[in-house]
């Protein structure tokens, strides 16, 4: 018995003559928080959709939940949990209605009320949704993904318009769900939540998967060279620095940038160049590149060849 | 969950979306009964029907049920499910595992459930405020004419909604296609005085031989009341509108 609970291979897609999936491998294991990310454009949506058995494939294989979504049936879509990018809810129920609604369809479901709680709406349990504010309703979004009690759940770009509380929330809400032992595939375009939740990350873009890793040895991150950062002191050149340093320095804006493999010996340079001129650098920094930094290199639209 | 009690599940929903909806509750169980009370009181005496005389109001409660049919049918049903279609609701729910025929046929449902008691408050406002006899005797005829229109509406309503792509664009959409052919086919003018013309036009759209049907069952004095050649028709646009709905049906968004 595996333990894949999501198997890509090979998977293609086109539209009319323009091929937005090309050829993509990827695995999801039980009990994992997978995030997938890439640009608009990139076959992020198609490629959700064709796993949620909204859309057909041109080619390769697919098996989630150890079936073919194409032809999936009411006992596979029981099994599985979905939060779609963009969904309005039904203005004239309640919270409670419409959860008890939607527990209705599932052979197994969880309890209404205790589902309502898990996602933090049960002081909302009686109002219409029209009434709630964007964040409930998404909230109340992951309820109705949840009150099937699924082994996988789809979550696609699930705190897209949150306010930063709301999206710490929703954090909590997910973590909940992973504990709760479910498999979970996130969509989003906030690197700090996939940071935040995912086990694995995969990033695809124009139609093909170009890294995939842990979010801290994604695209390399873990061996890249580290990054000393400081703005420059006011009235002080970026040509002032010693020669060693100035070789790899870039200036972004007011701030220095210096790649390096050696960080103690750049910063033991740099800081002994600065005391003997009477500076501080208060905001100096040491840190690896962020997943987003990672993340925009590899997507980065390929430019013209020099 | 077994199936019949899914299905009560979910037409209780509907129900109860239904009777929540500002759009349902105004222009679907307020307007028809608005112009009842609005043409009863401007039109007075009779009209032919058939070469008989006929009192005008005994003309104008089958002529607004016909018109109260269609709107708890076709047009409350296109503007219901072009919104739920493009606001993700359809689509959400088709990833469930609620059969997609339990959603078309409680939607379908409770149109007639609402046309037939449309037409129950209308026969009975006729009724008591003026004195139109409700018809028992041909009975089994109106309520075959009401049944077989609102079904045939409601498929009507589905396959129109298919062409619609914007939720704003539902409601002055279904109204337009149906509101002209009020005025030509006997719903608010009677057919003695509508030109060659415009009934001939009006005799080929459904609505004409709905009004039809449901107005023999209060003119005849004996027979069941059915007049199966405007109920074929009616029900043959009906049909030819589940054919369409059946291919063209979408579940996810038109629109964006």
């Amino acid at each position: 018995m595996s333990d894949v609970v999501i198997r890509v291979r090979g998977l293609r897609k086109s539209y009319a003559d323009r091929e937005v999936v090309r050829g993509i491998d990827f695995e999801v294991r039980a009990g994992e928080i997978l995030a997938f990310l890439g640009p608009n454009g990139a076959g992020k949506t198609t490629t959700v959709e064709i796993l949620e058995g909204y859309r057909t494939r041109n080619g390769g294989e697919v098996r989630v939940l150890g079936e073919d979504p194409a032809g999936a049936d009411g006992h596979w879509r029981g099994r599985i949990g979905l939060v779609l990018q963009s969904c309005a809810m039904p203005p004239e129920l309640t919270v409670h209605e419409l959860v008890g609604l939607y527990a209705g369809y599932y052979p197994h479901p969880r309890p209404v009320g205790e589902t309502i709680d898990l996602v933090g709406l049960s002081d909302q349990r009686d109002a219409r949704t029209s009434g709630l504010s964007g964040g409930q309703q998404r909230r109340l979004d992951v309820a109705l993904a949840l009150i099937g009690d699924p082994e996988l759940v789809f979550l696609d770009e699930p705190t897209t318009g949150f306010d930063p509380s709301a999206r710490h929330h929703a954090w909590e809400v997910i973590a909940n769900l992973r504990a709760l032992g479910k498999t979970i595939f996130l969509t989003t375009h906030y690197m700090d939540e996939a940071q935040a939740l995912a086990d694995r990350v995969a990033v695809i873009a124009d139609g093909r998967i170009v890294a995939e890793g842990t979010p801290d040895t994604l695209g390399g991150r873990d061996h890249a060279a580290s990054d000393v950062a400081f703005t420059l002191p006011p009235g002080h050149r970026l040509g002032e620095l010693p020669a060693e340093l100035v070789a790899r320095a870039a200036l972004r804006g007011e701030v220095v940038h210096l790649t390096t493999g050696e960080p103690a010996r750049v910063l033991h340079v740099l800081t002994g160049w600065a005391l003997d001129r009477g500076l501080d650098l208060h905001d100096l920094t040491v840190g690896r590149p962020t997943l987003e930094d990672v993340y925009l290199r590899l997507t980065e639209p390929p430019g013209p060849s020099p | 969950m077994t199936g019949p009690r899914l299905l009560a599940l979910q037409m209780r929903s509907d129900l109860t979306r239904f009777s929540r909806n500002p759009q349902s509750r105004y222009f679907t169980l307020l307007l028809p009964i608005v112009f009842l009370v609005i043409f009863a009181a401007i039109f007075k005496g009779n009209t032919l029907v058939n070469g008989r005389a006929v009192k005008l109001t005994t003309f104008y409660v089958p002529g607004i049920m016909a018109l109260g049919i269609i709107s708890a049918t076709y047009v409350n049903l296109t503007v219901s499910v072009v919104a739920r279609r493009e606001s993700g609701e359809l689509k959400r729910v088709r990833g469930t595992p609620l059969p997609a025929g339990f959603v078309i046929a409680s939607r379908a449902a409770v149109g007639i459930i609402v046309a037939v008691v449309m037409c129950a408050v209308l026969m009975l406002i006729g009724r008591l405020a003026y004195g139109v006899p409700i018809p028992r005797g041909s009975m089994p005829g109106l309520v075959l004419a009401v049944v077989v229109g609102a079904a045939s509406f409601c498929c009507l309503g589905f396959a129109i909604s298919s062409f619609i792509t914007e939720t704003d664009a539902a409601a002055p959409l279904a109204n337009l296609t149906v509101l002209p052919l009020y005025f030509i086919s006997g719903v608010f003018i009677p057919e003695s005085q509508i030109p060659r013309l415009l009934h001939d036009i009006a005799n080929l759209f459904p609505i004409r031989h709905l009004a039809q049907a449901l107005l023999i069952s209060f003119t005849t004095a004996h027979g069941s009341g059915i007049r199966a050649g405007d109920l074929l028709i009616v029900a043959a646009w009906g049909a030819a509108g589940l054919l369409i709905a059946s291919r063209t049906f979408q579940w996810s968004p038109r629109a964006g």
